[in-house]
């Protein structure tokens, strides 16, 4: 009825109890005032009585209680005083019983109990006994619920705990064990009985009451974990079992958890420990329906916190053997709630894996362990598609990546890259990612082919296209973020012994090949780079040749060869190009000659055949001759064969001012400022001859079309070029070539701008400027400068 | 005036005192009135003895015919008011007929009295024990005066004395056993039980224990039977599960008990019975009825 009725009934039904407690209570103090002690019997008990009522939720009769409770201390003190009611306490306590109605009647003689263990009359456990089967007449929930919660509260201080006064004789902490703990059985089951009352309609309203009223039962547990002189002895063989007993027995989801709960949080950490098999055995027997793995969960971060707490507690770990028991038990309640979501069994893991690794670190096979039961689990499911528990997935993938700053040691877990198979593609990145980054957060270096081998397989995800991806779905921004994180973990894998280091990068190219076009961009130059340093450290160490398997730059060039060619199928010319070019000079560095030909041939073909974009043409033909510049392996014949190529090519550019600057860039193919480079005066001369004529042709192409010329800028470029040359002390440059160039340059601006305002070139005008300075620097270089008028 | 008012006066004052009757426990007993007084108690083989005064009002003699003391037992039965069983007569003459003049003493005695029966005073019946001081008179009539007293026997321990232990149930609906201690409880006894819940299908509310007097009169077709309840003392709070056992402490000394009284002199009998009433949410009752015997045990301090 009570749930049908509305809030404000209920405020008045709760008012109206206030008022039958206030008025009663004015009486009740009456008769205190007067030491009359029937009267005071007579008005308690009515107003008491005002507690029978069923019509209030919890709430409301907590508060009812509350304003009893108050009055009921006043009536304890004077139950206490025996001169103002002339009563022996023994007769007292026969005295209230004979109230008529049970509730009022219990109230007091809870109230007169209390005052009787006081008196030391009688020995406190026979109260304590006689008061806790007395209360069994309250088999209304919430009204017992609060008779014993009154009950517990004025024994409270009261127990024959270990130094209490009331301890001694026959009265042992037992007994105050054994009160407190029928006290608790009895309300549990009080508790737990609320939900078969009205009907079902309003269960999650009684769920609400009920919750509110946990704390009334919690509270005996607590003072179980508080009362003094329980030794794990105790603890073990009386007080656990008899709790757990109770918990298991009661069969309802709400009191099993919160009393599981408690039993966690209210109990030392060292008796939870000894007693974990008990514990343990309890869990695996709760409902179905109970979060078990909250419970876990909690009594797994208690224990590491134990565990963290002092080191001198860990050989209790080991003694008992804790990781085998939790291991046990979660596998237990695994395979027993069949209806535990992933998720369940999957956060289980994390909390165990959590556990291990704080309490036993230094033990792998236990991480395996736990992962590796994790992959059993994940095995029995059809494939992962819920979100939370792909979630703890990587929790649980990521807790040894965070533990143990050496990524390596990860890499040794043979159930990591098992568990990572289970999940879906995108998380699987996520967790590779993941692990990137965790390598690259501690800065750790990858130094055996084994573990890149390990390491690659992990992180597949990244490396190739798994099954079904669908590459339209892909984010362009995260996949290139992906692939930039490959890229640089390609660096962190480095070994000194050239050996070792040759393999790794067998292993990684062996991967990085089946990325496909895509992701070869990304991943290839930190390859080619990673292996031209190898080849640059074999250099510097000498060169041993040793033998035929062994790390030879020869072997690396090879395996560079093989690996740039990808790219042109990609297709992806101008980076490969751009490698190739960066290998023949590592070559050259060798002195491998033929090699590093072998690497211009290939650039130059790729120029050729794959590079139609005129823009790349240039940037490819500027890279081309920077490099071909640098390099002084070869022999006069291939070097001229490649230099003329790449005159030719500078020639053949489409438009005339790209046409004009790759051939003056061309001119330092023949003057090499070494001391044993080439320097071929005249050719350089040709060269920027050639140079002024397109620049030439370039301003009359430009004054034809436009009706005016363009700017002198590839002239004053050229001239540059010039005076560099001169300086350099090429013989066929002369001071009147640059004198006329001067000439030309004014000349054309001249006639460019003649009918507007001179408008001065800031480069030529530097460049002027340049001159001037060399020329009053005086010097050597000075002289030579001074045949030129300004 | 005077003349008047003596003649409507007894002519003399008669007052009955007992030897210890200083000493000697006072009880008090309800009268007709509905007034309370207190009357000497005794038990049986007691001698009863003491003094009447018979003191004629001033000026005033007093011509009698002899002076005798009664000690009557006496069943009265309300449905038969003033009819009087005596099932006990003793009879002491005091006087020889003769006249008095002044206050005059007399002694007497019934030594060791046979007194069976206890003072009972119940809904339809009552057991008086009572002196009876007659100055008998030829053509004025006598004057008769009366003095209650309370007469209550002590037994010793019943030294059989079984618990009781029943289960008792409706058919898949409630099944309980419940057990007292005793069968026979002394008047200032406890009862101690437990109520064990067997199977339970119905939402009890709560459940009491009452205890009730039957007292029948008369005999054969002219029976009469009230019963009352004296106590009802709540037990259970609530709706108990299966398996659940309630204790039973309930203290008699609050309630105004007798002794169980069987078939005392063929008039009436008194018997007592544990009712255990459960009540459900619909306000329906289940009760079962147990009797039991009350008698008076001899208190050690007094």
């Amino acid at each position: 009825m009570r749930t049908l009725a509305g809030v404000e009934d209920e405020d008045k039904w709760l008012a109206e109890g206030i008022a039958g407690i206030q008025h009663n209570a004015f009486f009740m103090h009456r008769a205190l005032d007067a030491n009359n002690l029937r009267e005071v019997l007579k008005y308690s008990a009515l107003m008491l009585s005002e507690l029978r009522t069923s019509k209030l939720s919890p709430q409301k009769y907590y508060d009812l209680y509350m304003r009893a409770f108050d009055q009921l201390r006043q009536l304890e003190i004077f139950f206490k005083d025996e001169s103002r009611h002339g009563l022996p306490v023994v007769d007292l306590y026969e005295l209230v019983q004979h109230a008529g109605n049970i509730l009022p009647r219990m109230y007091l003689l809870c109230t007169v109990g209390s005052v009787y263990i006081k008196s030391k009359q009688a020995p406190s456990k026979d109260v304590l006994k006689d008061l806790v089967e007395m209360c069994r007449g309250v088999q209304h929930p919430i009204r017992g619920l609060f008779l014993r919660s009154y009950l517990a509260q004025v024994s409270r201080d009261k127990l024959p705990e270990i130094g209490s006064d009331y301890e001694g004789d026959a009265n042992t902490v037992m007994d105050a064990v054994e009160f407190v703990l029928q006290n608790f059985t009895e309300m549990n089951k009080l508790w737990v009985r609320i939900q078969h009352q009205g009907p079902g309609t309003v269960r999650e309203k009684q769920e609400k009451e009920r919750n509110e009223l946990r704390d009334l039962v919690g509270k005996n547990l607590h003072v179980l974990g508080q009362i003094e002189g329980v030794d794990l002895e105790m603890y073990k063989e009386t007080v656990l079992p008899r709790v757990l007993e109770q918990v298991v027995n009661c069969k309802d989801k709400l009191a099993q958890y919160y009393l599981m709960e408690c039993i966690i949080q209210v109990f030392p950490d060292e008796y939870h420990l000894q007693t974990l098999e008990t514990l343990l055995a309890a869990c695996t027997q709760l409902m179905p329906t109970v979060d078990t793995k909250i419970v876990l969960t909690q009594l797994m971060d208690r224990l590491s916190n134990y565990a963290a707490s002092s080191p001198d507690v860990l050989h209790e770990f080991l003694q008992v053997e804790a990781f085998a028991k939790l291991s046990n038990a979660i596998g237990k309640v695994i395979d027993t709630q069949l209806e535990m979501p992933i998720v369940g069994a999957m956060t289980l893991f994390v909390s165990l894996l959590t556990f291990t690794l704080r309490v036993h670190p230094d033990r792998l096979d236990y991480v395996d362990q736990v992962l590796g039961a994790c992959v059993v689990k994940l095995s029995s499911v059809p494939k992962l598609e819920d979100a939370r528990a792909m979630k703890q997935v990587v929790a649980l993938l990521s807790a040894p990546l965070e533990k143990y700053s050496d990524i390596v040691t990860a890499l040794t877990l043979s159930n990591y890259p098992r568990v990572m198979d289970h999940l879906d593609d995108g998380t699987n990145k996520v967790m590779a990612m993941l692990i990137i980054q965790s390598i690259m957060k501690t800065d750790s270096c990858i130094s055996t082919a084994d573990k890149v081998e390990v390491l690659f397989e992990l992180i597949k995800g990244l490396i190739k296209d798994l099954d079904e991806t669908n590459a339209e779905e892909l984010d362009e921004e995260d996949f290139q973020e992906e692939q930039n994180s490959v890229a640089r973990l390609i660096h962190m894998l480095d070994n000194e012994e050239p050996e070792e280091m040759l393999k790794i990068i067998c292993v990684v190219r062996r991967h990085l090949m089946t990325g496909g076009p895509r992701r070869l961009p990304f991943t290839v130059p930190p390859l080619v780079f990673s292996a031209v340093r190898l080849v640059r450290q074999l250099e510097s160490q000498g060169g041993d040749i040793a033998g035929e398997d062994s790390a030879t730059p020869r072997k690396i060039f090879q395996i560079l060869n093989q690996t740039i060619e990808v790219l042109t199928s990609v297709p992806c010319p101008e980076l490969a190009l751009r490698l190739y070019l960066q290998c023949a000079e590592a070559a050259s560095d060798c002195d491998l000659e033929p090699v590093a030909y072998e690497f211009f041939t290939q650039a130059f073909m790729l120029y050729e055949e794959e590079i139609a974009d005129s823009k790349a043409q240039v940037t490819a033909i500027h890279l081309i001759v920077g490099t071909l510049q640098r390099i002084n392996v070869f022999g006069v014949e291939n070097r001229d064969t490649l230099t003329h190529k790449a005159t030719g090519y500078s020639a053949r550019l489409l438009k005339k001012p790209d046409q004009c600057r790759a051939v003056y860039a061309c001119s330092h193919l023949f003057w090499v400022d070494d001391p044993d480079g080439i320097k071929d005066g005249e050719r350089v001369l040709l060269c920027l001859r050639r140079a002024l004529r397109i620049a030439n042709a370039a301003q009359q192409m430009a004054s034809a079309t436009r009706g005016s010329s363009g700017p002198v800028t590839l002239f004053v470029e050229i001239l540059n070029k010039y005076i560099y040359f001169f300086e350099k002390g090429n013989p066929h440059i002369t001071p009147s070539d640059i004198q006329s160039l001067i000439e030309l340059i004014n000349n054309e601006m001249q006639s460019d701008n003649g009918n507007t305002t001179i408008h001065s070139d800031p480069f030529f005008t530097s460049t002027l400027r340049y001159i001037k300075f060399i020329k009053q620097k005086g010097g050597l270089m000075g002289e030579k400068y001074d045949p030129i008028k300004l | 005036m005077n003349y008047l008012l003596g003649a409507f006066k007894p002519a003399c004052n008669i007052s009955i005192t007992f030897t210890d009757g200083k000493n000697r426990k006072q009880v008090p007993t309800k009268k007709d009135n509905g007034q309370i007084v207190m009357n000497p108690l005794f038990q049986s083989q007691e001698t009863i003895a003491g003094k009447i005064n018979i003191e004629p009002y001033q000026g005033k003699k007093v011509e009698h015919n002899g002076v005798k003391v009664e000690l009557l037992g006496q069943i009265e039965m309300y449905f038969d008011r003033g009819n009087f069983y005596d099932f006990t007569s003793l009879v002491r003459e005091i006087d020889v007929p003769g006249e008095i003049y002044e206050r005059k003493t007399y002694p007497f005695e019934f030594s060791s009295v046979e007194m069976p029966y206890e003072t009972y005073n119940g809904v339809n019946v009552r057991l008086r024990y009572v002196l009876k001081v007659t100055v008998t008179r030829g053509y004025a009539g006598s004057i008769v005066e009366y003095q209650d007293f309370v007469v209550r026997n002590y037994v010793p321990l019943p030294p059989i004395n079984n618990s009781i232990k029943m289960e008792v149930g409706i058919e898949d609906c409630l099944h309980i056993e419940f057990e007292y201690n005793k069968s026979k409880y002394h008047l200032k006894d406890v009862i101690l039980g437990k109520i064990y819940f067997l199977l339970v299908r119905i939402k009890i509310k709560n459940m009491d224990l009452e205890i009730r007097r039957r007292e029948s009169t008369g005999a054969g077709a002219n029976t009469h039977v009230e019963t009352e309840t004296l106590a009802k003392f709540e037990l259970m709070d609530g709706a108990p599960v299966r398996g659940e056992s309630i204790p039973v402490r309930v203290f008699l000394t609050p309630y105004d008990l007798t002794p169980t009284h069987k078939n005392i002199n063929n008039k009436f009998s008194v018997k007592y019975y544990l009712n255990l009433v459960l009540v459900d949410e619909e306000d329906r009752r289940y009760f079962k009825q147990q009797e039991i015997t009350l008698y008076r045990l001899k208190e050690e301090t007094s």
